[in-house]
């Protein structure tokens, strides 16, 4: 029986960094999971995912937010900083995860989709979904923040890959 | 081994916990996909699918068994749309709901939806599903739970759709995935 859920790679932080990237991803899978389980130096970061190296106005992001108080519902547009996994609002000892699913990355004629869950411990909750209005196979991951943050050291990010029958 | 792929995640990666049934790739469109004779050796299923339709953003529509009985599916949905939260649901439809298409060209909504305990005789069968789209300027978040009100193990699923129909390189793919 052949492996259908598999792991890529893994990479743990030895010491705070301000991005983690995955490169030469194969396209051999049909969808690609990443899971992040991290917390940044300080609140006010947004994260975010670019692909393939590409910084231009290529991201959007459609996401829903509930903090326990209220919700509500976000769009962002031309991004250049990438598709939004979620707000980190939270202080350095608070932890966030997320995991990402990369939708049929790897195929050559349609957009990409990313769709997403987004946690910060006793903050908030949201899911997303973003586009990368781009046909090419997603062989790069690169994730970040907007606020020359960093991820905590001991974070860790795990990209899997699912194959199809 | 635990866990589904959308709310939480463990070690998947064992040969065989989480296993590919079948996939349903679109070389032109097509009102209806169906997976038939699916075995009761899992414990959960998963469809994980992207999914366009040239007519409107419609949700994808799940029917088990062929049971066509209206009263045996309900659902609700809690949704963001860029804008605003919405909540809705519904039941007596004869459906249960899987997040929603896109229409524009190029862009495909996507979707991951659970089946829990499919198998199992004992209860009814209940889904949630995560997904939407998002085309720069437009788009929708959909999170979804499902019932099915019938306890006979869900043997093959029907995926239909309002109107339209699925166009070219919509792609679904079914898992399932093992208990200990």
């Amino acid at each position: 029986m052949p492996i259908t859920y598999e792991p890529i790679a893994t990479t743990t932080l030895g010491s705070a960094a301000a991005d983690v990237t995955f490169s030469s991803i194969s396209g051999s899978y049909t969808d690609l999971v990443l899971i992040i389980d991290t917390a940044m130096s300080s609140s006010g970061a947004t994260v975010y995912i670019r692909v393939n190296s590409d910084s231009g106005s290529n991201y959007s992001t459609t996401t829903l937010y509930g903090n326990g108080t209220s919700a509500l519902s976000v769009r962002l547009s031309n991004n250049t900083n990438g598709m939004m996994v979620g707000p980190y609002d939270g202080f350095s000892t608070e932890r966030l995860n997320a995991i990402c699913h990369f939708m049929n990355y790897s195929n050559t004629t349609t957009y990409k989709t990313m769709m997403n869950r987004f946690n910060q411990s006793d903050k908030s909750t949201d899911a997303s979904v973003s586009l990368w209005r781009s046909t090419s196979a997603i062989t790069t991951i690169f994730v970040r923040n907007n606020s020359s943050q960093t991820f905590a050291s001991g974070s860790t990010f795990t990209l899997y890959g699912i194959k199809a029958a | 081994m635990s866990i589904l792929g959308i709310i939480a995640s463990s070690k998947f990666g064992d040969v065989g916990d989480f296993e590919s049934i079948a996939t349903v790739s679109l070389s032109s469109s097509a009102a209806t996909v169906e997976f038939t004779s699916i075995l009761g050796t899992y414990k959960h299923l998963q469809l994980r699918y992207i999914a366009r339709n040239a007519t409107a953003a419609y949700f994808v529509r799940l029917q088990f068994n062929s049971n066509t009985t209206a009263s045996n599916y309900s659902y609700h949905i809690l949704n963001g749309t860029g804008a605003a939260v919405t909540v809705g649901a519904g039941a007596n439809e004869g459906y249960n709901y899987a997040p929603r298409q896109s229409t524009a060209t190029s862009t495909f909504g996507v979707g991951v939806v659970d089946i829990l305990d499919y198998a199992d005789t004992n209860k009814n069968t209940t889904i949630r599903g995560l997904g939407g789209y998002d085309n720069n300027g437009s788009g929708d978040l959909d999170f979804l739970s499902g019932a099915f009100y019938q306890t006979a193990a869900i043997t093959s699923i029907q995926i239909s759709v309002a109107g339209g129909s699925y166009q070219q390189y919509s792609h679904f793919a079914l898992y399932g995935i093992r208990s200990a």
